[in-house]
């Protein structure tokens, strides 16, 4: 570099014009030149390229949201684009016990499944921790739940939850647990609890997965040094694993709430919010005003219904993960 | 305040047998030093003592109870890691409070001994904060000031230096042994170090492939290595291995190998006697060596030519040839010598060893 320099000094005026040329070169004025210098400002290269993801955000999320909004003040149906009601439809939603339920529903739905789908992840990701024969058999394998298509493994499981040719009812007939036939979709008190369980094992699969990622970045020095600091198995567990694993924990169920709060398909398949409405959840019943029965304005109103949760968890997310990166 | 009694200890992974029929005695408050390459099974050992590996056969003995079948918590020891193992989302204190509320203590005892372990090593003012907010050698405090405060029968300590930089390592030992004087409880430490060994040990047991070399005290392994490995293991620059022949000329047992030709000490040729016309190795160390001067006999001493000249300001180290063998010498700083010199080298004759060469013991 120095070298260089002294070189251009030592070479005299010849050589720095022929220098100076060079660099002017960019600044001539084609047009080639100007987008070349546009695209040296970082403002204008840096909105250039978030482009394609403000296009692609603007037209698949915010204009079908903004959309939704609005239709769900109006009351248009299939084939009409109705006139501006104001509140009208959440009013009326509100005070909707259908609406109600799957109000109710969606929540219980969440919760249980969301305890459920943890609690046994977290299990699962403790026993795959340990070392075993065919430990990465059994690790692949357990990832199924996941894999298969949703759509494929809940018609599997309503076949098997079917009132007449069940496996589970079968089997436990044969088994002697039972007398009559367990209506496990058709009961309108048991058919949400099928649902949450179809869901709990489906979604166990995720939590396992990510948690025993989460696991693998404890140091297993730390269990040896609190189990001859004496703590027992249960105590090491609360003490060391959990706290370490919280921010993993954290971000899964989060994800999970959004998913599980929003869920369509299995109660759709499973179902489809019956029997009698008793398993509808949001997206459900948005399904069936909106699109079934045609009243757009009223299935955008319950569909945003659940906006406000769904925001909330985000929030907490969010605050969540930037209160970890920060500590 | 504990003895630990090793018996007939074996260590079988499924391939591996990683430590082989250790019978070793640790008197009440002594510090053992284990030391060996990587894969000597020292690891394995203390790893047993702590109950954190199954004992395949044998027998451990803590004060006079048998452990085996003892989880690690009811053993009454404490371990220090090599990454230290603190637990990273607890303070300082809660580190080292956590054995003694896993225990029960009361509060006010638990502060109190706390408090005090915090002052002999010098951390007070760092009990509130994370272990990720604390420099390697505060962690290291941290990781033995955690053992400490439980008062146990014996400390265990796993290679605890070996992430420090070498200059903290130094000052870490010199505290690790003023506290060892301090507290008297038994200590059983684990390095690769042998300067660490070396300094930090009442006894030293050396280990190689799962077997026990040698016990004893620092300078007796020093002075009288068991064995080959034990003689390259302990000194640096490591002893001066020569392959020699054992022959018998004008009444005297001399050894020789082209180049080297030195008469074997009177106090050895006894021993070397069954020897004779035998291959053996000759085992010096470079301290042992000197340059020699008109007044050493000749018998003792060797012509060599200087290869490599490191100098060390305290000492120099000198790469010579002596025919085909090479040879390190420690001399004196004040020998001015280049590459290519010719020199004459003159041995200890008392500190010379032989090693048999199948079995590699000292003759």
């Amino acid at each position: 570099m120095s070298k260089a320099r002294s070189r251009v000094i030592a070479g005299g005026a010849g050589q720095a014009a022929e220098a100076a040329r060079l660099t002017a070169f960019p600044r001539e004025t084609t047009t080639l030149g100007i987008f070349a210098r546009l695209l040296e400002d970082e403002r204008v290269l840096g909105s250039l390229l978030l482009l394609p993801t403000v296009v692609l955000l603007g037209l698949f999320i915010a204009y079908p949201f903004v959309k939704g909004v609005w239709l769900s003040l109006t009351s248009a149906t299939v084939g009409n684009p109705g006139e501006f009601v104001w509140f009208g439809n959440y009013v009326k939603i509100w005070n909707d016990s259908i609406f109600q339920r799957a109000a109710a529903n969606t929540f219980v739905y969440t919760g249980v499944a969301t305890v459920g789908k943890l609690a046994l992840g977290m299990w699962l990701a403790l026993l795959l921790n340990r070392h075993f024969r065919g430990k990465r058999l059994v690790r692949a394998s357990m990832l199924l739940p996941f894999i298969v298509p949703t759509v494929l493994s809940t018609f599997a499981w309503k076949w098997m939850f079917d009132p007449t040719f069940s496996v589970l009812n079968w089997s436990l007939y044969h088994l002697g647990f039972i007398q009559t036939r367990i209506g496990w979709l058709t009961d309108p008190t048991m058919a949400l609890g099928s649902v949450i369980l179809v869901n709990i094992w489906r979604g166990m699969p995720f939590y396992a997965i990510t948690l025993l990622a989460g696991l693998q970045t404890v140091n297993p020095e730390l269990h040896e040094a609190a189990a001859i600091d004496g703590a027992t198995g249960w105590q090491r567990f609360w003490r060391i694993t959990w706290p370490l694993l919280l921010p993993v924990t954290m971000v899964v169920t989060l994800f999970s709430i959004i998913q599980t709060f929003a869920d369509f398909q299995l109660v759709y398949v499973l179902t489809g919010g019956g029997p009698a409405n008793a398993t509808h959840l949001f997206a459900t019943y948005a399904y069936q005003i909106g699109i079934n029965t045609g009243l757009l304005g009223e299935g955008a109103a319950v569909s945003l219904a659940m906006f406000p949760m769904l925001f909330l968890i985000v929030v907490i997310q969010l605050w969540y993960i930037r209160r970890v990166e920060g500590a | 305040m504990a003895q630990v009694m090793m018996k007939d200890l074996n260590k079988k992974y499924d391939e591996v047998h990683a430590v082989k029929d250790v019978n070793l005695h640790i008197r009440d408050k002594e510090f053992v030093v284990l030391v060996g390459p990587s894969g000597c099974g020292k690891s394995t050992t203390l790893r047993m003592v702590a109950g954190l590996e199954e004992i395949t056969a044998g027998e451990i003995t803590i004060g006079d109870r048998i452990v085996n079948d003892l989880p690690p918590k009811d053993r009454d020891i404490a371990m220090v890691f090599q990454n230290y193992a603190l637990y990273p989302h607890m303070t300082v204190y809660d580190n080292m409070a956590f054995g003694l509320k896993m225990r029960k203590f009361p509060k006010p005892e638990i502060a109190k001994r706390v408090g005090d372990a915090a002052e002999i090593l010098g951390i007070q003012e760092l009990l509130k904060r994370k272990p990720r907010q604390l420099s390697g050698g505060q962690r290291q405090r941290v990781a033995v000031g955690r053992a400490i405060v439980r008062h146990p029968q014996v400390f265990l300590f796993d290679e605890p230096l070996s992430n420090l930089d070498a200059k903290l390592r130094v000052q870490m030992r010199v505290e690790l042994k003023r506290l060892h004087d301090r507290l008297e409880t038994t200590a059983i430490y684990v390095t690769h170090d042998q300067v660490e060994a070396m300094t930090l040990g009442d006894r030293v047991v050396v280990m190689k492939d799962g077997w026990i070399q040698q016990v004893g005290e620092p300078l007796e392994l020093y002075g009288k290595p068991a064995n080959r490995f034990v003689a390259g293991f302990i000194g640096s620059p490591s002893m001066n291995f020569v392959d020699v022949t054992v022959a018998d000329a004008s009444g005297a047992l001399w050894v020789e190998t082209a180049g080297l030709r030195v008469k074997v000490p009177p106090a050895l040729s006894g021993r070397l006697g069954a020897y004779k016309s035998q291959h053996v190795t000759l085992g010096i160390r470079p301290e042992d060596l000197r340059v020699a001067s008109g007044s050493d006999s000749a018998d003792y001493s060797f012509d060599t030519v200087v290869e490599v000249v490191e100098p060390l300001g305290s000492e120099i180290l000198l790469d010579l040839k002596a025919g085909p063998n090479v040879i390190v010498a420690r001399v004196e700083p004040t020998v001015r010598v280049k590459h290519g010199d010719k020199m004459r080298l003159a041995l200890h004759p008392e500190r010379v060893r032989f090693f048999d060469n199948k079995t590699e013991l000292a003759i």
